[in-house]
C-alpha cells in the first residue's frame, strides 16, 4: 500500500509541473525553483511533512520534498542554535544531497564525453 | 540539463505543432507514470535502508542519495535525456531532474575547461535551486525564531 500512495502522490506532483510546461511558458528551471519554495512553505507550516507521513518517498523524492527538508532543517537548528540557526539550517539541511550530486556530477564529467545529438 | 532543456523545447515545439490540446494529457499521463515509478523506487530504497538499520532520516538522505548516483550515471551516458523527452515533468521534478541539471551540463561544458567548464556550468540550473531554496530557509527560520 505504501508503494501505491508514493506512486499516484510523487505522480500527481509531477503532473502538476508538467501541466505548468504545457499550459504555462515557465522553463523547467522556474518549475524547479517555484516547487523548491512551495515546499519549503508548506514545510515551514508543517503541512509537508503530514505528506511525507501519508506518502513516504512520493512525497519526499519531488522537489518540493526537497524544499520542506530545508525548512524542517532550519527549524531543528533554530532549536538548538537560536539565531545562528537561521543561517546554518537550510545549507545544513541540503547539504548531503547537493554534495553528492556535485560529486557525481564532477566525476561523470571526467568519465563521459558528450553524446551528440 | 541544457540537454534536456533544448531537447524538450524541441519536442514541445513539434507536439504543439502536430496537436495543441490532446497531447497535453498524454503528457501527463507519461509524467504521472515516469515520475510515479521514480518515487516508487525511493520509497523501495527507503524502506530497504530501514530495515537495513538506518533512521527514517538517514534512510532518506541515502535514497537521495543513491537516486542522485544512478542518475548522474544515466546523465553521463546519455540516457536520461532520453527518458526527459519521453516524460518531461516527471523526469525532472523528482530529486533525479536536480541531479541531472548539475552532471547534464559538467559533461556538456567539460571542452570549456575545468573551472569556468564544468565548475560553473554545474550551476545553471542548480544554482537557482540553492539559491532560492536557502532564501526561503531564512525566512522560515527567521518566522519560526520570532514566532515560537
Amino acid at each position: 500500500m505504501e508503494f501505491v500512495k508514493a506512486f499516484v502522490v510523487g505522480g500527481l506532483i509531477c503532473v502538476v509541473g508538467q501541466l505548468l510546461v504545457d499550459l504555462t511558458k515557465l522553463t523547467s528551471a522556474r518549475i524547479l525553483v517555484l516547487f523548491v519554495l512551495i515546499g519549503c512553505l508548506l514545510g515551514g507550516l508543517g503541512v509537508y511533512d503530514k505528506l511525507v507521513e501519508y506518502a513516504g518517498a512520493g512525497a519526499s523524492v519531488p522537489l518540493p520534498g526537497f524544499g520542506s527538508a530545508l525548512a524542517k532543517g532550519v527549524k531543528k537548528a533554530v532549536d538548538e542554535q537560536g539565531l545562528i540557526g537561521v543561517l546554518t539550517g537550510g545549507l545544513t539541511a541540503m547539504a548531503g544531497g547537493v554534495t553528492a550530486a556535485m560529486a557525481f556530477g564532477y566525476l561523470a564529467a571526467l568519465m563521459f564525453n558528450p553524446k551528440a545529438k | 540539463m541544457d540537454q534536456t532543456v533544448y531537447s524538450k523545447k524541441k519536442y514541445g515545439e513539434m507536439v504543439k505543432e502536430i496537436s495543441p490540446q490532446s497531447h497535453i494529457l498524454a503528457n501527463c499521463l507519461r509524467a504521472f507514470s515516469v515520475g510515479g515509478t521514480i518515487c516508487v523506487l525511493g520509497q523501495l530504497l527507503t524502506v530497504l535502508f530501514v530495515r537495513g538499520g538506518l533512521s527514517i532520516d538517514d534512510a532518506r538522505l541515502l535514497t537521495s542519495v543513491t537516486l542522485i548516483f544512478v542518475t548522474v550515471l544515466l546523465t553521463g551516458l546519455g540516457w536520461y535525456d532520453k527518458i526527459g523527452e519521453h516524460a518531461g515533468a516527471g523526469s525532472f521534478v523528482p530529486i533525479t531532474g536536480f541531479a541531472n541539471s548539475i552532471a547534464a551540463p559538467a559533461v556538456e561544458f567539460k571542452k570549456e575547461g575545468l573551472v569556468l567548464g564544468v565548475g560553473a556550468k554545474m550551476f545553471v540550473i542548480a544554482g537557482p535551486v540553492i539559491v532560492y531554496g536557502t532564501m526561503a530557509s531564512v525566512l522560515v527560520g527567521l518566522v519560526y525564531y520570532f514566532l515560537k
